[in-house]
């Protein structure tokens, strides 16, 4: 995505914050006009954890206390300990250690699933709304359509489809967030569209992709982000739930959704087997869902003055 | 009427095209169906035999053409793995997980409207923080997790509920609070934010002004107005369960067509995988069409 565009959506996100605000329930804004924590803990909390999350993906050797394929044989399935702060599994191996390994793939999964979903999407409801006529009728069924199967379902026999492993996972995940991005985005650009300045643009002979690329994608850039980030999290449940039924990512690298569904076999005797892996997803699933609702409450285009 | 018949021809279409879209995610992206079944190492000898046993060497069209076909005579193939009829299959599995659906949603319903309207009630105040809090873990959890944690507590610690099976009642309560939890949340919001909106309706300021209390506000005038969007929801709730029972009955050892659908998955049993995902969204369809009709007859302003 090109500079401006980030530029103006982080201006947009950013700069609300300092200015007052009109529903003060949303937030408590400082009277002195003062930077506030507690204005920007929702932002920021959020913000830590998950680029402690991104840090154990990109460098996971410098965060876990172990090696990924380090076996403990005195400590098979032993509970929480100062040792192995999460206990460890079948093989004796750290689960805190496994986690954070276990980070890339998820976190990749997710994001890569997000790029292609969000790209999809936005073409998608760019073309149909700006274009409108049978364009935008032609697509509006076909995203009907596109809804009509579940969404674990579509990304399930997707997956199937294209027989497991990472970069099928990713497309499978995209396959189910395209639809409901393209109506939003959609949405979205048909307001955009009839303002003024559309019309100016068109008048000074302006070509519908420079207008589009200029005019339009900036205009809805906040709203593909707030959408982006709040479908993180969805990625992340989906991703974790097709690696739960067996059809994620390789085994070699198991991710969080795999880990859980390992830890599900020794319920009875290590409790804490399933139960961290799951909470690593959750936190990850929590932080990016205030994050997004922290993004979206600032952006909201009935926030912004007329 | 007119509304009745444009609504009922768009779930037919719609229909059509579920049966399409999920005929080609099958059969044309890559990964041919044959070498799946065949497994791995497979000489291009065995491939070519299980692909004329499973017709998939004739031309695509042809293949569609007789799936639509047979689809029409109510035939939805042959499974791989057991050469039972697929339909008979889905119809022994549909009980178990029409009742967890059924049972979940309505845990999600009791549970996210008195929480919404609690919520609303108590707007910004601190049991509508809790609330709130509550509300975005439960969103954000895998429902298989939710799941992991009540087995732990409740079969494994206290020894209260199985964890395992589908036969009887108690083995029900875990699976549909698992995923019945996941779903309350979005109906919250739901509810939450429909009655806070007709809470600032000036109606409601003239039946205070009129001296009336609060709760008969809120019972007789408030929810009659803010619990009809309410419904709509139901459609996308319904989604959600149908999407979650693939692993939560898989976590709970439970019989159904999420189960079905993990199994076939585990044998590459193409006509299994079609026939259950087809079913699963006709069934999403058609309660979403019974949805928008009972919306325009409660709603009457829906219909123009």
């Amino acid at each position: 995505m090109s500079g401006h565009i980030l530029k103006s959506t982080l201006l947009a996100v950013l700069g609300k914050a300092s200015e007052p605000r009109e529903r003060a329930s949303s937030a408590p804004t400082s009277p002195s006009g003062k930077w506030r924590f507690r204005q920007h803990a929702a932002i920021i909390i959020p913000g830590i954890i998950i680029a402690f999350i991104l840090l154990c993906a990109a460098a996971p050797g410098l965060v876990a206390p172990y090696g990924p394929t380090d076996m403990d044989d005195n400590a098979i399935l032993a509970a929480p300990s100062w040792q192995h702060l999460l206990g460890t599994d079948q093989y004796g191996s750290d689960i805190a250690t496994a986690i954070i390994y276990g980070a890339r793939q998820s976190v990749l999964v997710a994001f890569g699933a997000i790029l292609l979903g969000t790209a999809g999407g936005s073409l998608l409801g760019m073309a149909a709304g700006y274009r409108g006529g049978w364009i935008d009728t032609v697509s509006m069924r076909l995203i009907d359509i596109w809804i009509s199967v579940p969404p674990m379902l579509l990304a399930l026999i997707v997956a199937a489809a294209l027989g497991g492993g990472f970069s099928s996972t990713v497309i499978a995940i995209a396959s189910m967030l395209v639809p409901r991005f393209a109506r939003i985005v959609r949405a979205r650009v048909i307001g955009i569209k009839i303002l003024p300045f559309i019309a100016a643009a068109q008048a000074m002979g302006a070509s519908r992709l420079w207008i589009l690329w200029r005019h339009v994608l900036p205009h809805t850039g906040s709203v593909i982000l707030v959408l982006a980030t709040l479908g993180v999290a969805d990625a992340i449940l989906i991703g974790a739930a097709l690696s739960f039924i067996g059809l994620g990512v390789n085994p070699d690298q198991p991710d969080w959704g795999y880990l859980l569904s390992e830890g599900r076999n020794y319920l009875t005797d290590a409790w804490w087997y399933a139960t961290f892996p799951g909470l690593a997803i959750t936190l990850l699933a929590v932080s990016v869902n205030i994050l997004g609702d922290a993004l979206r409450r600032r952006t909201d285009p009935n926030g912004i003055r007329k | 009427m007119p509304f009745l018949v444009k609504r009922v021809a768009s779930a037919v279409f719609v229909v059509f095209g579920a049966i399409t879209l999920i005929f080609l995610v099958l059969n044309v992206l890559p990964g041919d169906p044959a070498v799946l079944v065949a497994g791995e190492g497979a000489s291009p000898a065995t491939i070519a035999n299980i692909q004329a046993e499973l017709g998939t060497n004739r031309p695509l069209g042809v293949q569609y053409g007789h799936y639509l076909w047979a689809l029409a005579h109510g035939n939805l193939g042959t499974s791989f793995a057991t050469n039972e009829p697929v339909a008979s299959r889905i119809w022994a599995q549909f009980p178990p997980t029409l009742e967890l659906t059924v049972s979940s949603c309505l845990i999600a319903i009791l549970l996210g409207v008195s929480l919404g309207i609690v919520a609303a009630v108590r707007q910004d105040r601190w049991l509508d923080r809790l609330i709130q809090t509550v509300v975005l873990f439960l969103t954000s959890m895998p429902p298989f997790w939710i799941g992991i944690l009540l087995i732990l507590v409740f079969s494994v610690g206290l020894h209260w509920l199985p964890a395992m099976g589908s036969a009887t009642v108690s083995q029900l309560i875990l699976p549909s609070a698992c995923l019945g939890f996941n779903i309350t949340g979005q109906m919250e919001r739901m509810v939450r934010g429909s009655v806070i909106e007709v809470l600032h309706e000036p109606f409601v300021a003239t039946l205070r002004g009129k001296g009336l209390r609060e709760l008969p506000i809120l019972f007789n005038h408030v929810l009659r107005n803010a619990l009809i969007p309410v419904i709509t929801m139901l459609g996308l709730l319904i989604g959600q369960t149908l999407s979650g029972v693939v692993v939560v009955e898989t976590l709970f050892a439970r019989q159904g067509l999420g189960r079905l659908i993990v199994d076939a998955l585990g044998v590459r049993d193409i006509p299994v995988l079609e026939g259950v995902v087809l079913f699963i969204s006709i069934f999403y369809v058609f309660l979403n069409l019974l949805i928008d009709l009972s919306y325009a007859w409660i709603d009457r302003r829906v219909r123009n």
